[in-house]
């Protein structure tokens, strides 16, 4: 007893706790950002204007197809790199080496990001940063792709009345199609909330300690040179433990979402506002 | 004329202060799950032989160094691409790797890697064979008649040897001789040992000749006084080649 007491609050166990915190604060960061590239994309991809409506498709398509290891693996090297490159071009205009040699990526000490010489905490808040932009744009271009079609699904009806109504494009855009729209993305959006929760182990490819990789360190066999708590082959005690996390935190976002469905149904001109509406009378 | 001069003069000097300023801090980049080379320690801090050989090298070349945990699989593109600037996790020299990275000269001689199995006499050549992904081990397996059965970090290597999941399991022997004597017989060595490798080295961008310069010249320190040798038998072990 007194031995898992001691166990469980070692400063590696901290580390492990502080990484559920560190899922949650990205999972409320992520979700609303990829909500706005979302409904950035979708605006984008019904757009009247084609060279919009090109960047919108193109982006929910090219995203959409690449798997999402390869882009977690590289893309976020190349943000970092992208990122550098623009600060290098701004600060150090007149440097003379070449930014590529061979195999590396040399910008000039001020370009760096964050500086070489920052404590280790900004680091790991900018490499938090750049798994928020990678997560929201991965998940922006799904969340696009829903609501493109929720938008569609929503009755021309509506929208021809409206424009008999004398409201303009940008009009019928905001008072009709939007309010009306998310009972109809509701679904497919909680489908990518769910798969967003499970995707955060692949935070650990963007070196972003996470749960997944503080159980599979701790859960490890330890033998008694390198630890004071020696102790077999624990993972699947740890993930076990995970499970419930993700099992409880699933079912916490299903009653969720199960409300919000209820409230976005409420007086709408579908089979589920038509059935509220019955047994509300 | 004299401007010119001024000029360059102000270049260089402004080039060495970039070069001060840039490695004020120099990150270290380590795996942290390779025991007794590095591992996390029960604070949570990076720990074992390669933590105090650093920190060691770092004194002796007056540099302050910070430690950084970086994926097996991807620490070599996030040195390249400036996360951080050397490795030190006991990466073995290569003529694959020093293609894409500069070396220090090695800090252990070429150590021997070892087969270990539930029994002493599995199947070791055409048996199904674990290692760690992107190793020298992984690599010579690839060469022999064995199946390779590819695991992200050597942990996984010893849980895969002890559930039967694989026959056999090839790492180095300094990180398989604790493992092997704290399985209490669930685990034996198989086979004899086989040299593999150039000896471990730090490894630093190739645009980066400087601190690998500085570097080279504290291991060739370590080496003259014998501190090395002393740091070798204390971590790894007094049957481990030393210098």
């Amino acid at each position: 007893m007194q031995w898992f007491a001691c166990y469980l609050t070692t400063g590696k166990h901290m580390g492990f706790y502080v990484s559920f915190g560190t899922v949650l604060l990205l999972l409320a960061i992520t979700a609303p950002t990829a909500l706005a590239f979302g409904f950035a994309a979708a605006g984008a991809a019904r757009s009247a204007v084609a060279p919009l409506r090109w960047i919108g498709k193109a982006y929910i398509a090219i995203v959409r197809g690449v798997p999402d290891i390869a882009f977690f693996l590289f893309f976020v090297i190349a943000l970092d790199q992208a990122f550098e490159w623009m600060r290098h071009k701004v600060k150090c205009a007149d440097w003379d080496q070449p930014i590529r040699q061979g195999n590396d990526f040399v910008v000039c000490a001020a370009a760096k990001l964050p500086l070489g010489n920052s404590p280790q905490w900004m680091h790991e808040t900018y490499g938090f940063f750049l798994a928020v932009l990678t997560f929201s744009i991965v998940f922006g271009a799904f969340a696009g792709n829903v609501l493109f079609g929720a938008m569609r699904a929503v009755p021309h009806a509506q929208l021809e009345t409206a424009a008999a109504y004398g409201m303009s494009r940008r009009q019928v855009f905001w008072r009709i199609l939007v309010p009306q729209m998310w009972v109809f993305a509701l679904p497919g959006l909680s489908n990518l909330w769910m798969v967003l929760i499970k995707a955060t182990p692949l935070l650990f490819l963007l070196g972003v300690e996470d749960i997944v990789y503080w159980a599979r360190e701790l859960g490890g066999a330890k033998t008694p040179r390198f630890t004071d708590y020696p102790h077999g082959d624990w993972r699947m005690w740890y993930f076990l433990a995970l499970l419930i996390f993700y099992l409880a935190f699933t079912r916490v976002s299903e009653v969720v979402l199960g409300r919000l469905m209820a409230r976005l149904t409420h007086g709408q001109a579908t089979t589920g506002g038509e059935a509220q509406r019955k047994a509300a009378t | 004329m004299k401007s010119l001069i001024l000029g360059t003069a102000a270049l260089a000097l402004s080039a060495s202060v970039a070069f001060a300023a840039s490695h004020s801090v120099v990150r270290l980049g380590t795996e942290g799950a390779y025991p007794p080379y590095n591992f996390i320690n029960d604070a949570g801090e990076v720990d074992g032989f390669e933590r105090v050989l650093g920190d060691e090298l770092c004194k002796r070349a007056e540099l302050t160094c910070e430690w950084v945990t970086n994926d097996w699989d991807s620490i070599i593109p996030n040195l390249v691409s400036g996360n951080y600037d050397a490795i030190i996790a006991g990466m073995s020299i290569t003529p694959e790797r020093e293609e894409v990275v500069a070396f220090t000269q090695n800090y252990t001689p070429p150590s021997p890697s070892s087969y270990v199995g539930a029994t002493a006499d599995v199947d070791i050549e055409n048996g199904v064979i674990a290692a760690q992904t992107g190793t020298i081990q992984a690599a010579h397996i690839a060469q022999t008649g064995a199946t390779l059965l590819e695991f992200p970090n050597p942990d996984e290597v010893v849980a895969a040897v002890v559930s039967g999941e694989a026959d056999a399991g090839l790492a180095d022997k300094d990180f398989l001789i604790p493992a092997v004597e704290e399985s209490g017989g669930a685990m034996v060595f198989v086979g004899d040992d086989i040299p593999l490798g150039g000896g471990i080295g730090m490894a630093f961008r190739q645009s980066d000749p400087e601190l690998r310069d500085k570097f080279d010249a504290a291991i060739q320190s370590m080496k003259d006084d014998g501190t090395l040798n002393t740091m070798i038998a204390e971590y790894l072990g007094e049957d481990s080649p030393a210098f």
